[in-house]
């Protein structure tokens, strides 16, 4: 289960320490933008001992430079061999960009002894042309397991004003949770960069969560515990999908056909978003597994 | 590994280290702390252990240390060594 994925500079001892208790189910520890060209070097090599030694309980994602830049298979032979749980590897605009990325990640996991395929992808969208093959980028390859929607670069790219109120990523957003969904995989939302806007972080991610994204990305681990809840089931969620399933084993035993709850017809949409909202409930480790 | 040139990494932030490497023939190390009565052994065991594993035979290291624990103190030493590896100054 991941709702929360939080941004950690790469470069930084502090924040490193501090990562795994912030509350995130992810953090992503980043080699690109919040790290000077001239500290690649020291904050790659940081980055592999933090994860070495520090042993993150919650998930560990890195984000490498990207594939137009001279640093971006220094980072993957410094981090690969320690088989963090995903690499997010920016502006990635085709299928044919992963499938660069994917063949070295081969290279490296067989040159170590790893099974092929053991780190995953999370490719990060933030150019036109990235949304445009959304749909051909998150099914190019077994290693993508997700997605997620830079809006800053995306914004510049598009050359449109980035605003608080994101109208103008508003396609982007759509876009690429049906190309997420119809791929079979997760998809992440933008940061909301505004760290004293608490009111507007939550209502940008209860949008996000409204069309369907999976969870929602971080740099300020003040949005955490608002991304989580958001972004997790509501007991009267969870009371709902149980009556649900409880409706659908009756009507099964008793034979009948159509049945309904509350008033409302219980079709095969409603049963597979009910099984959704238990299985994160028992993720979550709100509801025991019978 | 030969350290051929004097190089520095980390920084003088809070849990940081900063290092700086000089070529020498010799080893020693030269550590300032606000820990160095605690942990000051600690620390240049540490730094020698890096060095012998990248096979430096020669070299003066000098820490300032802004409460850096064992992973940062490799790292930046680490970091140190492969700078100073490059070409010599001229």
């Amino acid at each position: 289960m991941r709702r929360s994925m939080l941004f950690m500079p790469g470069n930084n001892p502090g924040m490193l320490l501090n990562a795994d208790i912030l509350g995130a189910d992810a953090v992503i520890l980043d080699l690109e933008d919040a790290v000077s060209p001239a500290e690649k070097d020291a904050a790659r090599i940081l980055v592999h001992n933090a994860i070495k030694t520090l042993k993150y309980k919650c998930e560990v994602c890195v984000r490498i430079n990207s594939i137009d830049t001279t640093f971006w298979k220094e980072d993957l032979d410094e981090i690969l061999p320690l088989a963090p749980d995903l690499i997010m590897p920016p502006k990635i605009s085709t299928a044919q960009d992963v499938l660069v990325v994917d063949a070295y990640m081969t290279e490296l996991e067989k040159k170590h002894g790893m099974e092929v395929g053991t780190v995953k992808l999370i490719p990060l969208i933030e150019t036109a042309l990235g949304v445009e093959n959304a749909y051909a980028i998150a099914s190019s390859c077994p290693r993508v397991a997700a997605m997620l929607l830079g809006g800053e670069d995306l914004t510049a790219d598009l050359q449109c004003k980035r605003t608080k109120e994101g109208k103008e990523i508003f396609y982007s957003r759509s876009r690429m949770v049906v190309a997420a969904r119809a791929a079979g995989v997760d998809c992440y939302d933008t940061p909301f960069t505004d760290v004293n806007d608490d009111e507007g972080l939550r209502e940008d991610a209860a949008f996000a969560k409204a069309l369907g994204f999976t969870g929602k990305s971080s740099i300020s681990p003040r949005h955490v515990a608002d991304i989580n809840r958001i972004f997790s089931p509501t007991q009267a969620d969870i009371e709902y999908a149980q009556e649900v399933m409880e409706t659908i084993r009756v009507a099964k035993e008793q034979g009948k056909g159509v049945v309904s709850l509350r008033g409302k017809m219980i079709d095969a949409p409603i049963v597979t978003r009910a099984r959704q909202v238990l299985e994160m409930a028992k993720a979550m480790g709100v509801l025991i597994d019978e | 590994m030969e350290i051929k040139k004097a190089a520095v990494a980390g920084t003088m932030e809070s849990s940081d280290v900063y290092v700086e490497i000089k070529p020498a023939s010799d080893i020693a190390v030269q550590i300032e702390s606000v820990v160095a009565q605690q942990f000051g052994e600690e620390i240049e065991r540490v730094v020698r252990q890096v060095l012998e594993e990248n096979g430096v035979k020669g070299a003066h290291v000098s820490l300032n240390d802004k409460g850096a624990v064992e992973c940062v103190i490799r790292a930046r030493v680490e970091t140190a060594i492969r700078r100073g590896e490059g070409e010599r100054d001229q």
